[in-house]
């Protein structure tokens, strides 16, 4: 039993294993402070790449590892799906990549905890902390990789994105979850026999598809910043399992992470977490629109890309917010090209993007420098609220509930109390949207019958494609 | 101290750095904050690495091999995507 180490250096080693992790865990933290400004995140997050490259090579001086045929097989067939997706997935795809890759994290991690169970001779003297983080590792890992998955497929549509619930829902979820909890106390009283790790990974699976799946599209954002938490508790308690720092660490920054984004969003949407995750929010989207079916038969005013073009382009300022939409319709590089012409006439053009705007956190900022709007012309909602009121033109493309005037007025609304972007403030509002209906928390929006606003209805890449040609014209 | 009680300490301290840290990060960072964060939690693949290369049963090895598959996929994935969402923000038009 040796590895590809002389027998003299071996003694050094298990203090070089701690000293890289040591390494590793600066980078990390480092790497990941450098992410507080966009002119240092990139190196950030490199630094947190060699980080993670140390700790890998270093580890593999472990004298425990003696064949490498898996490892290298492991690592190539790994770094090749990562690669070849990381490098074709879209922009606007984002949101389920990092779910998918989440629910890797996840799986690995609760995988992990079975091996270490499995490789132990005799599990009987696997102390019972040992046991209870075995437990809960397979617990939250196998949580994060179906839930995650089904996060995966509302975002991509395969499964449905409106929330799919039945009766005594919570009910099963919670017998469940106690059943779960019940196999890791028998397994801390009959560590040998390890079908109680089975049932547990079994129904921890199950489970988060069952947690998931009540969940609108509209609240991923929320969910997959949350997975995202998971991922990384997993990491940490099957860092507990091994005894081992630089997961511990690790696990608790992404850990942290996860929880400040998913408090981020809630935040930003009025709403609690509890609310979130079993409110089965936008479930009824007749109920809820139930504002009186009068609302319909308001009129709402039409302009089409040349009315459009005439408004924008004689205008001093015109703030741009991007929803959802704008990246269904792939339009980043088509209003980057309308800002473009705007500009060239002398209008000032800013982006005015809300916290829940698109599927994930940041989500429009990332669309949107990828259309090479430069970072600092984007605006979070605090930034640019106060500017709506000296605004000539606001263009809403593909964005509903977060401008909807109602959050701020109307007591009945689900919405009510939700911080929006206050565009209604501006001079004119020109939204486009595909039509009149409402949006994905089917809420009906009275901004779309305000006198102010003009309605432009049509696929927003098709929209704006006319409205820049409609603006070169002038 | 007992192994337990060090590994709560460090990970106590752990999430105080972590919350400091990620608060400062502003909103426009966001996406690639929870993928490079996604990739950071793929460090598991250090305790996959030493499952799978442990010469004993099979079923242990095979279940390494996958969590090496799942991990490296999570890490290199996310380092990558990270990487080339964070190279396209610009503060001014330098493209043209």
């Amino acid at each position: 039993m040796s590895n590809f180490l002389p027998e003299s250096l071996q003694v050094f080693v298990p203090d070089t294993v701690q000293i890289v992790y040591i390494i590793a865990i600066t980078l990390f933290i480092y790497g990941l402070k450098k992410l507080s400004s966009p002119a240092t995140a990139r190196n950030g997050n490199l630094l947190a790449a060699l980080g993670m490259f140390l700790g890998v090579i270093v580890t593999l001086l472990d004298r425990q590892i003696v064949s490498f045929e898996y490892i290298i097989v492991g690592i190539i067939v790994g770094s090749l799906i990562g690669v070849v997706s990381a490098r074709k997935v879209k922009m606007t795809a984002m949101p389920e990549m990092v779910a998918i890759f989440n629910g890797f994290g996840g799986a690995a991690s609760a995988l992990v905890a079975v091996g270490e169970y499995m490789r132990t001779v005799n599990p009987a003297t696997l102390a019972i902390n040992d046991l209870v983080t075995l437990g809960l590792s397979v617990l939250v890992g196998a949580v994060t990789f179906t839930g995650s998955f089904i996060a995966f497929g509302k975002l991509r549509g395969f499964v449905a994105g409106k929330p799919i619930v039945y009766a005594g829902q919570k009910i099963v979820s919670g017998i469940i979850g106690l059943i779960i909890l019940g196999s890791v106390v028998m397994l801390v009283i009959e560590p040998a026999s390890i079908n109680y790790l089975w049932i547990n990974a079994a129904l921890s699976l199950i489970l988060g598809i069952l947690l998931v799946i009540p969940i609108g599209g509209a609240d991923m954002p929320v969910v997959i910043a949350l997975l995202n938490s998971y991922s990384g508790i997993a990491a940490m308690l099957t860092g507990f399992v091994l005894n081992n720092n630089l997961l511990i660490v690790s696990g608790a920054l992404v850990g942290a992470s996860g929880i400040i984004l998913s408090n981020i969003m809630c935040q930003a949407m009025n709403r609690s977490l509890g609310n979130v995750l079993f409110g089965a929010f936008g479930s009824d989207g007749t109920a809820i629109a139930s504002g009186g079916d009068a609302d319909y038969d308001k009129s709402v005013r039409e302009a089409k890309a040349d009315d459009v073009a005439v408004m924008t382009a004689y205008a001093q300022r015109v703030v741009v917010v991007p929803g959802y939409g704008l990246a269904v319709a792939q339009a980043q590089h088509v209003i980057r090209e309308v800002a473009n012409l705007l500009e060239e006439k002398g209008v000032d053009v800013k982006y005015g993007i809300h916290p829940v705007a698109g599927r994930m956190p940041g989500h429009m900022n990332v669309l949107l420098a990828e259309a090479n709007v430069p970072y600092p012309q984007l605006y979070d909602m605090d930034d640019i609220n106060p500017e709506f009121e000296r605004t000539d033109v606001v263009l809403v493309i593909g964005a509903n509930d977060v401008v909807n005037p109602a959050a701020r007025t109307n007591p009945g609304s689900p919405i009510y109390g939700m911080p929006i972007l206050n565009v209604d403030e501006a001079k004119t509002v020109v939204v486009l949207k595909r039509s009149l209906n409402p949006g994905f928390a089917g809420i009906d929006n009275e901004l779309f019958y305000k006198d102010n606003t003009y309605m432009f209805f049509g696929d927003a890449k098709k929209s704006l494609t006319a409205l820049a040609s409609a603006i070169k014209e002038l | 101290m007992s192994s337990l009680l060090f590994n709560i300490y460090i990970f106590v301290l752990a999430s105080f750095v972590g919350f400091e840290v990620i608060s400062k990060v502003p909103t426009t960072l966001h996406t690639p904050l929870m993928s490079g964060s996604n990739a950071i939690s793929g460090i598991t693949i250090v305790g996959a690495l030493v499952i799978a290369g442990e010469a004993s049963g099979t079923l242990s090895t095979v279940i390494g091999l996958f969590a090496i598959i799942f991990a490296t996929i999570n890490v290199v994935g996310g380092f990558v995507v990270t990487d080339r969402m964070l190279q396209m923000f610009k503060k001014k038009d330098d493209q043209k």
